[in-house]
């Protein structure tokens, strides 16, 4: 059994354009897929509609199933706002691509990652000071100092590992990740994409790893979706993916992905 | 900058302390009683009448200092209607559906179209011209302008990303508006109810310098400067009296507005 299953999902906006149209896929427990493609290609919709959030106005059909472990198997498309709210946070959660604008200017950074363990774990005073003390001491050193710090007061990679601590504080059986690394300067991406392999890794959670980029797509997932204006093109093993494309657009992305890696190398060489 | 700020909140807290010393000194003490009407008519400041009288005799400081407890009273009163009311109303049209928030905007700006003064006669002709009438007609009044500034603060708090990344974390709605919402816009709701008071000063002096106010004998101060005005020549501090104060105070206010803003900015005060 499938703990994410997308069957001929469509999502329309208001005057009926197709955002994303007829898409299909599905991911195990523990398993670490990739979403790729262009900017406006559906692929942060599809994250939202999984979690029940799409913007008002928009409309998805088609079936989204969660079925984690310990949580009722729900379809998400049309499901109550209550139902959906238990899922939120245990079942599958979102670390978003701007950590500036998805942490709340005015709350000190302990407090927003107290916020779901008080919800889902059920904990108070010191208990939770602690909890959240060794959630955030998981992602970076420090914790204590952090803790108290506004979200303003910590750099852009602090601030995207306290959203990941938040994410992972509940445990949740998926997590999205949607660009977590592209608002990041590169040496800090490096750092996040291994904090986010190893944490998925010891956990044995399953990983949606949402990207532009198939570089960073292929260096923590398994398997990899190839989503263009809405669909689905190709779909296949990272190896698969990167060796033998078969679709123009994979083999587009692909080539220049080399392009750049050539280019680095003509240039280490020199 | 960050002494240039807290300057202005001092400052401001300063004047507007210098009239709540006023109103509350009044409240145990005055220099006569205020109907005494024993004083002489228009004598100018000296002694024992420190800022003289007016032209029915009455001691002008006396006259001014329960002067500022009206004006207070008003101030207070009309924040306290309008605020309540009004955030109460952004609130709920800030959350409401695509049709409901249309119908309630409509509903909003056709309020704020409303005259206060036409407001202000309505609800006199209803209840008979009382402070109390004035007050909540100025109250009334700013229910709409509070109501649109919250609906708008609320919609642009909603369309953040942490509300999604907090929902997406499974945060209910009541967390999500005591939690996010309220802490994210009341900074900006306070330095706003702050400018409404002066506001609300200045409406409840001219309502009753029109006669709309407290009636006589009570010591408005828009109602001294209208009684004084045809003397103005002759003895100008029955205008300049309750005209300073008036200042005073809603400069007072202002700057204590403009303090806050900044002093209420986490991000602001980090960076100053």
């Amino acid at each position: 059994m499938s703990l994410l299953d997308v069957q001929g999902l469509s999502i329309r906006t208001e005057d009926g354009r197709e955002l994303v149209a007829d898409l299909s896929f599905s991911l195990d427990a523990g398993e670490r897929v990739g979403l790729i493609g262009e900017s406006g290609s559906g692929k942060s919709l599809t994250t939202l509609a999984v979690m029940g959030l799409l913007p008002p106005g928009m409309t998805a059909s088609g079936s989204i199933v969660l079925d984690a472990p310990g949580l009722p198997r729900t379809e998400v498309l049309g499901a109550r706002e209550r139902r959906l709210l238990e899922l939120r946070g245990r079942a599958a959660t979102v670390v978003f691509q701007e950590p500036l604008t998805a942490l709340d200017p005015l709350m000190r950074v302990g407090q927003q990652v107290a916020e779901p363990l008080r919800r889902v774990k059920r904990l108070r005073g010191a208990a939770l000071r602690q909890a959240v003390r060794d959630a955030l001491a998981q992602v970076l050193p420090d914790p204590d100092r952090i803790a108290r710090a506004f979200p303003h007061e910590i750099s852009g990679g602090q601030r995207q590992r306290v959203a990941i601590a938040m994410a992972l504080a509940c445990d949740p059986a998926l997590l999205i990740a949607d660009e977590p690394t592209t608002a990041l300067d590169v040496t800090v991406q490096e750092e996040i994409l291994e904090l986010l392999s190893t944490q998925v890794a010891e956990r044995g959670m399953a990983l949606l790893f949402v990207s532009h980029d198939l570089a960073v797509v292929s260096a923590v997932t398994e398997r990899v979706l190839v989503l263009r204006h809405g669909q689905l093109v190709e779909e296949g093993g990272v190896e698969q993916i990167v060796h033998s494309p078969t679709h123009a657009y994979t083999r587009e992305l692909v080539g220049s992905a080399r392009q750049l890696e050539s280019a680095l190398e003509r240039t280490a060489k020199r | 900058m960050k002494r240039v700020r807290s300057w202005t909140l001092a400052g401001g807290l300063v004047l507007f302390g210098l009239v709540v010393l006023v109103a509350l000194v009044s409240l145990v003490w005055l220099p006569y009683d205020p109907s005494d009407m024993t004083g002489g008519r228009l004598t100018s400041p000296g002694w024992p009448h420190l800022l003289g009288t007016d032209k029915l005799g009455r001691d002008l400081l006396t006259q001014v200092m329960v002067g500022a407890r009206i004006a207070l009273g008003a101030g207070a009163g009309a924040v306290a209607i309008g605020g309540v009311l009004g955030v109460l109303a952004g609130v709920a049209t800030g959350f409401a559906g695509r049709w409901l928030d249309d119908a309630l905007s409509a509903l909003l700006d056709v309020l704020i179209a409303f005259p206060t003064l036409l407001l202000a006669m309505l609800v006199v002709a209803a209840r008979s011209a009382s402070l109390g009438s004035a007050v909540l007609a100025i109250g009334l009044g700013m229910v709409a302008v509070v109501a649109r500034l919250t609906r708008v603060l609320v919609k642009r708090v909603l369309a953040q990303e942490y509300i999604t990344a907090a929902r997406t974390s499974g945060t209910g709605w009541l967390r999500i508006v005591s939690g996010h919402v309220l802490p994210n816009i009341w900074p900006t709701l306070v330095v706003n109810l702050a400018l409404q008071f002066g506001v609300a000063v200045l409406a409840e002096a001219s309502l009753s310098y029109l006669g709309l106010g407290a009636p006589p004998p009570n010591a408005s101060w828009g109602r001294m400067l209208q009684e004084a005005q045809a003397t103005v020549y002759t003895t100008p501090t029955g205008v300049i009296a309750p005209g300073v104060l008036l200042l005073v105070l809603v400069l007072g206010v202002n700057l204590i507005a403009d303090g806050l803003r900044d002093a209420l900015d986490p991000t602001r005060r980090k960076r100053a």
